[in-house]
């Protein structure tokens, strides 16, 4: 008995380092991306612009007007991302669900492409909160679509139901873009999902909603535990199963749904990002869930500085790089034989 | 004695069914009949209907009315024969791989071959500068490259359904971030011409479209039919098709092949039009109620939806010509409710 709780000590105590490591290689890619762009800026004068601000230097004045803002936003969004991968495959015990697969950065763009020909927005502030919308009746919809049936909703079944509402909204989405050339114009750039051109302002604006979904879906780490069991067992156990799965799930809607309203729809972040926390810690949410929320930001933000190196002098939007590193992991997932084991 | 009672009793199940596969295709073709007439009769210039039968004949009687002749054979008459041959062909392509992957979610416009068509049409139209036909071989091209990855991507020992699908889904989730980047690349008037080849139309329908196609179909069917008799042993399993001998996994890549065919044919001809692979089969089996697989009646049943949808889009609205794309998709989200509807209550999804 006490060897076995020095093992569980042990393992608690490498799980916490490995935090630490984390933490340490996202200060890292922060700091690179603070340094990377069009004007690469030598590390020291990174640390002189973070430390000693200088208001007349040009390189300090580009960290912090352009690339503090940028890098926030990539943490805030990367974080949310993978937070909300984690507890959506966790509520769902489904190794494939992904706010892209699922279907809710289509509904968030339905919302968007509504706001700006119908509405008229233009501020990429005032659509974030219509992705916000769209991203969570979108979940809905795909959601209830999904369990409909004996045996609820499988992983088959909930990534056809995403993939097919996602094909339904877009026809939608299409016809709006084919009458609406401004439109079509303003939605492009929001389309691909990029952290270049936010400001400060959209990382205060979503800040409030990222924290309440990340507390929520932190504090669900035990609920998902119960719930990985088996709903019998979870039940037997004296978990009230409608209530866990609807808290998961309202962490996972706010966490999608702002960061879609902040960088767009990125995919993969939060598929795959998940699976890679479970190699290192195995099973149990409370070490998954910081895990996949110190990862996520560490591949979107390796992505976002490599999108904005690999094809000069213009720069590769980082939904574009996520999904091209996403993809092939997210095949080679499938390929894997014990998909469905979760 | 109960013997004898039992072979009658199955003999007027198998007649009964004979009779509703019979009913449903005579139903069908009548109502492809009378839609296919409405399309040539609608229009803004009015032409009586003894003047289209007229100009139909025209060809063999010798009598013309230039004006007449050039709107019912110029304009109409291709249009609604476009709409009908890619209307089947891609209700083919869809019941094809809705069978082999035994799903009616799983048909080639939700698995990711229609976003190959459509990732490599938008490549044709931006970076490279093409129109009109070249874009269709590109979209063909496309297509047909990318049903192949996906196919040899969901190879381990065999393939199975299950992975087809959701690789299929993956393979869509990146060819849509190729598309999204295109469009980040291009002026605003690529990117208009882009989005009308992307949701797909018959507005440009030309005679040689409808050439193209129907020689690819008189060539599919025929490989169709001969593979879908060894689908009857494959319908009882993979092991149990194997124990009588059938070779599966042939089968499977033979008829996967014919359905990508149809599948990119008809969308490099009208565009990818959603929606019309995916309900038509469905449809058709619900029709029949389980007397049959359905494949002839599903062919009318896409014919019919994509002259209906094209009627619809092009009189639905006085000034506007949508395109025939919007309205399907709109229909398919009707379907897809119902559908799920329906599985909810029996319990499964087929």
């Amino acid at each position: 008995m006490s060897e076995l709780a020095g093992n569980r000590a042990q393992k608690a105590a490498r799980l916490t380092l490995g935090l630490l490591l984390l933490g340490l290689a996202l200060a890292v890619i922060a700091m690179l991306s603070l340094a990377t762009g069009a004007r690469a800026i030598p590390l020291e004068n990174v640390w002189t612009a973070l430390v000693a601000f200088d208001p007349n230097a040009t390189e300090h004045r580009i960290i912090w007007d352009l690339r503090m803002p940028r890098t926030v936003v990539g943490l805030m969004v990367g974080a949310a991302l993978g937070l909300a991968g984690a507890v959506l495959q966790g509520a769902t015990r489904n190794p494939l669900a992904d706010p892209s697969i699922l279907g809710i950065h289509a509904g968030a763009a339905l919302a968007v492409v509504l706001g700006v020909a119908v509405l008229g927005m233009t501020q990429l502030s005032t659509y974030a909160w219509m992705a916000f919308a769209g991203a969570g009746a979108a979940m809905l919809v795909v959601y209830s679509v999904a369990s409909l049936g004996r045996e609820g909703a499988t992983p088959v079944k909930l990534a056809l139901a995403g993939a097919a509402i996602t094909a339904v909204l877009h026809s939608i989405i299409n016809a709006i873009l084919l009458t609406s050339p401004r439109t079509l114009d303003e939605i492009r750039f929001w389309q691909v999902g990029s952290l270049s051109g936010r400001s400060m302002d959209i990382a205060l604006q979503v800040a409030p909603f990222l924290a309440v979904g990340m507390i929520l879906a932190l504090g669900t780490a035990r609920l998902l535990d119960g719930l990985s069991m088996g709903d019998d067992v979870a039940r037997a156990l004296g978990q009230r199963i409608g209530l866990s799965r609807g808290m998961a799930g309202l962490a996972a809607v706010i966490l999608a749904g702002a960061s879609t309203a902040a960088a767009g729809p990125i995919a993969f972040v939060g598929l795959t990002v998940p699976h890679v926390a479970r190699a290192i810690t195995g099973p149990g949410y409370r070490w998954i869930l910081p895990y996949s929320m110190l990862l996520a930001p560490i591949l979107l933000l390796g992505a976002d500085v490599l999108g904005r190196v690999i094809a000069p002098p213009g720069e590769v939007q980082v939904g574009i790089v996520t999904a091209f590193l996403g993809a092939p992991f997210f095949i080679a997932l499938v390929r894997r034989r014990k998909l469905a084991a979760l | 004695m109960s013997v004898v009672s039992d072979a009658s009793r199955i003999i007027a199940v198998r007649h009964s069914a004979a009779t509703r596969r019979r009913n449903v295709l005579l139903g069908l073709a009548l109502a492809l009949l009378a839609a296919f007439a409405l399309a040539l009769y609608l229009g803004d210039y009015p032409v009586p209907a003894s003047g289209i039968v007229q100009s139909l004949l025209s060809p063999v009687t010798g009598l013309a009315d230039r004006s007449v002749d050039f709107i019912v054979l110029q304009v109409r008459l291709p249009r609604a024969i476009l709409a009908v041959l890619s209307g089947a062909s891609f209700a083919l392509a869809g019941i094809i791989f809705q069978t082999l992957l035994r799903n009616p979610l799983a048909s080639p416009d939700i698995i990711g071959v229609a976003h190959g068509a459509s990732a490599a049409a938008v490549f044709c139209i931006i970076i490279l500068g093409w129109s009109g036909l070249a874009v269709s071989f590109g979209a063909f091209g496309g297509a047909v490259l990318t049903a192949l990855a996906i196919y040899f991507l969901a190879w381990r020992n065999g393939v199975t359904a299950f992975r087809v699908v959701l690789i299929g889904i993956g393979m869509a989730a990146m060819l849509a971030a190729v598309i999204s980047y295109l469009f980040t690349r291009a002026r605003l008037n690529e990117v208009q011409q882009a989005m009308a080849w992307l949701v797909g139309s018959l507005n440009a329908a030309r005679p040689g479209d409808s050439i193209v196609l129907a020689g690819a179909m008189l060539v599919l069917i025929p490989l169709m039919i001969g593979l879908v008799r060894a689908l009857d042993a494959m319908e009882l399993g993979d092991d149990t098709a194997r124990a009588l001998g059938a070779p599966v996994e042939l089968t499977r890549l033979g008829l996967m092949l014919v359905a990508v065919g149809f599948a990119a044919f008809a969308t490099a001809a009208v565009g990818p039009v959603g929606f019309v692979a995916f309900v038509s089969g469905p449809l058709a089996r619900s029709l029949l109620k389980g007397a049959g697989r359905g494949f002839a009646q599903a062919a009318l049943v896409g014919a019919l939806v994509m002259l209906v949808s094209d009627l619809l889009a092009q009189h639905l609205l006085p000034t506007v010509q949508l395109p025939v794309g919007v309205v399907t998709g709109a229909c398919g989200a009707l379907f897809l409710l119902w559908l799920l509807m329906a599985s909810g209550r029996s319990g499964r999804v087929n």
